[in-house]
């Protein structure tokens, strides 16, 4: 008897997670397409409709295919693996506070960014398919350091210590960033500036299969995995005593977060609280099993990333606030807000 | 304050000694010792430079100045306001940091990392846009607004936790409410393409310096400075506890308001001069309580003469590691503070 009411209210979760996931997909795809539709020069419905047929000039396919069309997807690819690397790195280290931006990440992914790019002649030369790289190398050191530093012999990694190691890496990573930022040239220094402020600067289809294979790939290894988060949820000593193989499964699944991380911010600057909101949000629609609650984080960061892009881009115009600045405003005072309500 | 109370706290971890005497004497050697340290450092830093100028020269361009010489005109118009700037901020940082750690009992407590100065920031960022033309007194005063601001909002957020205001909580409710002031400084930045201003501010720097910001800031400074030797006592008091406190008699309501806005004035006038330079607040009190002991009395004027030296020599660095290129003041201190409060935050076994 007792048996059956649990399956069902099993089945009312998964029936509820699909719902929620579903309604998420249709909201992106209008956002999709309010997004096609913002910008300097505005094409009505229909003529979108044409265009996309291919019925539409000459100047509104190369807007449409040539710069909205990649700049959205991408907004979905970086707020997708955003969030998915921060609902990774929350149950990974059981704080509800951790979020590669937070953590010093992002930031260790932007120096070696912008080294890259203070070496390189030209901003656009920058070879596009290395960034990725460059800045998974950047993130990775950054997190080996964090994880280092925070922790402690016979106590392990305490959360608050490590949140607190990170802001203050993130510093250390931020003050050296501006000592390279003011021996730019200023042409360098306006592009490093926007990339900072999270803008979304890789609008073309290059950026676009630079970035598609760590979504495509790490995602899913993720999703795959979410058995062993929920189990790993549980506690470290839990974990063990169910057999799992803890400290591996920690660092492969750090490894796949720190990943979509450093990918998301190579091309996308300094966007942050995305990962911190996406998987909050999606905690509390969906409850925290992972097999629901990562797909919905990452519908949820596509979500807002594509919203914030487009509202930095229909403000002001005919020019644009940086999309990481949007997603701040938006991101952190909801941070606060989980802040105070978090106990100790 | 003198009585020797030794205690043990974490008796499972072996005997962890804190110690609560006061050291007078410890406190004259630092006043005397620092401030000699800190006349040679200000002579040193006003001689050195891309153009060498010998110290007998720096003599007579102060005693005995001549317009027609060239390098007392260097001495008088660009080294002299530069230095004095360097040790009036290292001062009030230093102080301002030594009564937000007293008073809140945290410590982790800094200008820098309690959205003080980045709320500054964020209000001088929407001076540059808005009113580009705008006196350097008015630019002071927004910046105390800005600086109010800021400190109110982390503050009360981290107040409003559940469970109460813990270190690490405040540091956090400042670190995301400076990335959420920082991007709207960097948004209002390129919106008005006033970004490399804004970036070197942000570096901070006490390159530019001039003798008007100083006559301006120099009563601020002063009366705050003099408003914390004031109440130095009371902050001591604090120190051990607000009920302490209270049961000595103290109306602790008072303390904390004066000694808030001492904070303001001393952490926004300089935020106005140098821009966001942090850690100085964190690192100097906890090195001046290590030598002089826990009477706020010795550690505010100790901390002051500390963080001006902390401020000329780091300056004097910033000017030597690669000239004629000048490394900005803000990541030479940060290059110190960050190892320190990561120090200090692994130390901390208590809530962190």
């Amino acid at each position: 008897m007792e048996k059956t009411t649990f399956s069902t209210f099993e089945a009312s979760k998964n029936k509820r997670g699909f719902i929620t996931m579903i309604s998420l997909a249709v909201l992106i795809v209008i956002a999709f397409i309010i997004s096609m539709n913002t910008g300097y020069i505005r094409l009505t419905p229909m003529e979108l409709l044409n265009t996309i047929f291919g019925k539409g000039t000459d100047k509104q396919e190369l807007i449409l295919f040539q710069f909205r069309l990649p700049r959205i997807v991408i907004s979905v690819l970086i707020g997708a693996g955003l969030a998915v690397s921060g609902a990774v790195m929350q149950g990974v280290f059981r704080n509800a506070l951790a979020d590669p931006g937070i953590l010093g990440i992002n930031a260790g992914a932007g120096i070696m960014v912008m080294l890259l790019i203070s070496f390189y002649p030209t901003a656009t030369a920058a070879p596009v398919y290395l960034l990725p790289m460059v800045a998974f190398v950047g993130a990775g050191v950054t997190a080996a350091l964090i994880y280092a530093l925070a922790y402690k012999r016979h106590q392990g990694i305490s959360p608050m210590r490590l949140l607190l190691t990170g802001v203050a890496v993130a510093a250390g990573m931020s003050a050296a960033m501006i000592v390279l930022t003011l021996r730019l040239d200023p042409e360098k220094y306006q592009f490093v500036a926007t990339w900072l402020a999270g803008s979304i600067w890789g609008t073309s289809w290059k950026f676009v299969l630079s970035l598609l294979p760590w979504i495509l790939i790490l995602v899913p290894y993720v999703i795959y995995k979410a058995r062993v988060m929920n189990v790993l949820n549980l506690g470290e000593q839990t974990a063990v005593g169910l057999g799992a193989a803890v400290t591996k499964e920690q660092f492969r699944l750090l490894a796949a977060a720190v990943g979509l991380a450093a990918a998301s911010v190579a091309v996308s600057g300094g966007i942050g609280f995305v990962g911190l909101v996406g998987p909050h949000l999606a905690r509390r629609l969906v409850g925290p099993k992972h097999q629901l609650m990562l797909p919905t984080s990452a519908l949820l960061g596509a979500l807002l990333v594509i919203t914030a892009d487009t509202i930095g881009r229909w403000i002001l115009q005919p020019s644009e606030i940086p999309t990481g600045i949007v997603v701040a405003v938006i991101g952190a005072p909801y941070f606060l807000y989980l802040l105070a309500r978090t106990k100790s | 304050m003198n009585q020797q109370i030794t205690t043990r706290i974490g008796a499972d971890k072996g005997v962890v000694k804190r110690d609560f005497r006061s050291r007078p004497w410890a406190a004259t050697l630092i006043l005397v010792g620092g401030l000699a340290l800190l006349v040679l450092g200000i002579a040193v830093s006003v001689s050195f430079g891309a153009a060498d100028i010998k110290l007998s020269v720096v003599w007579s361009a102060v005693f005995n100045f001549n317009p027609e010489i060239m390098d007392h005109q260097i001495i008088r118009e660009l080294r002299l306001p530069r230095v004095l700037g360097g040790a009036m901020i290292g001062a009030s940082f230093a102080v301002a940091g030594a009564i937000m750690q007293g008073m809140t009992r945290n410590p982790l407590a800094d200008s820098g990392l309690m959205g003080i100065n980045s709320g500054a920031g964020f209000a001088l960022a929407l001076c540059f846009a808005f009113f580009p033309n705008l006196s350097f007194m008015y630019l002071i005063l927004y910046s105390f607004l800005g600086a109010g601001v800021g400190a109110g909002v982390v503050y009360g957020i981290g107040s409003l936790a559940k469970g109460g205001l813990t270190p690490a909580r405040l540091v956090l409710a400042g670190a995301a409410f400076s990335a959420l002031l920082s991007a709207l400084s960097e948004g209002v930045a390129l919106y008005f393409h006033i970004g490399q201003d804004l970036a070197f501010w942000y570096a901070g720097g006490v390159a530019g310096t001039k003798w008007i910001q100083l006559k301006i800031m120099f009563p601020w400074i002063g009366a705050a400075l003099l408003g914390a030797m004031v109440i130095s006592r009371s902050i001591t008091m604090l120190s051990l506890g607000d009920d302490v406190a209270k049961g000595l008699g103290q109306r602790t309501g008072l303390v904390k308001l004066a000694g808030a806005l001492i904070v303001l004035v001393l952490a926004g006038s300089s935020v106005a001069v140098v821009g966001a330079v942090g850690f100085i607040g964190l690192i100097i009190p906890h090195l001046t309580r290590f030598f002089v002991g826990v009477d706020y009395r010795w550690i505010i004027p100790c901390s002051a003469i500390l963080g001006s030296l902390l401020a000329v020599f780091a300056d004097l660095t910033a000017r030597m590691i690669n000239p004629p290129n000048e490394t900005p003041l803000g990541a030479i201190i940060a290059l110190i503070g960050v190892p320190f409060f990561l120090y200090l935050a692994r130390k901390e076994r208590r809530e962190l």
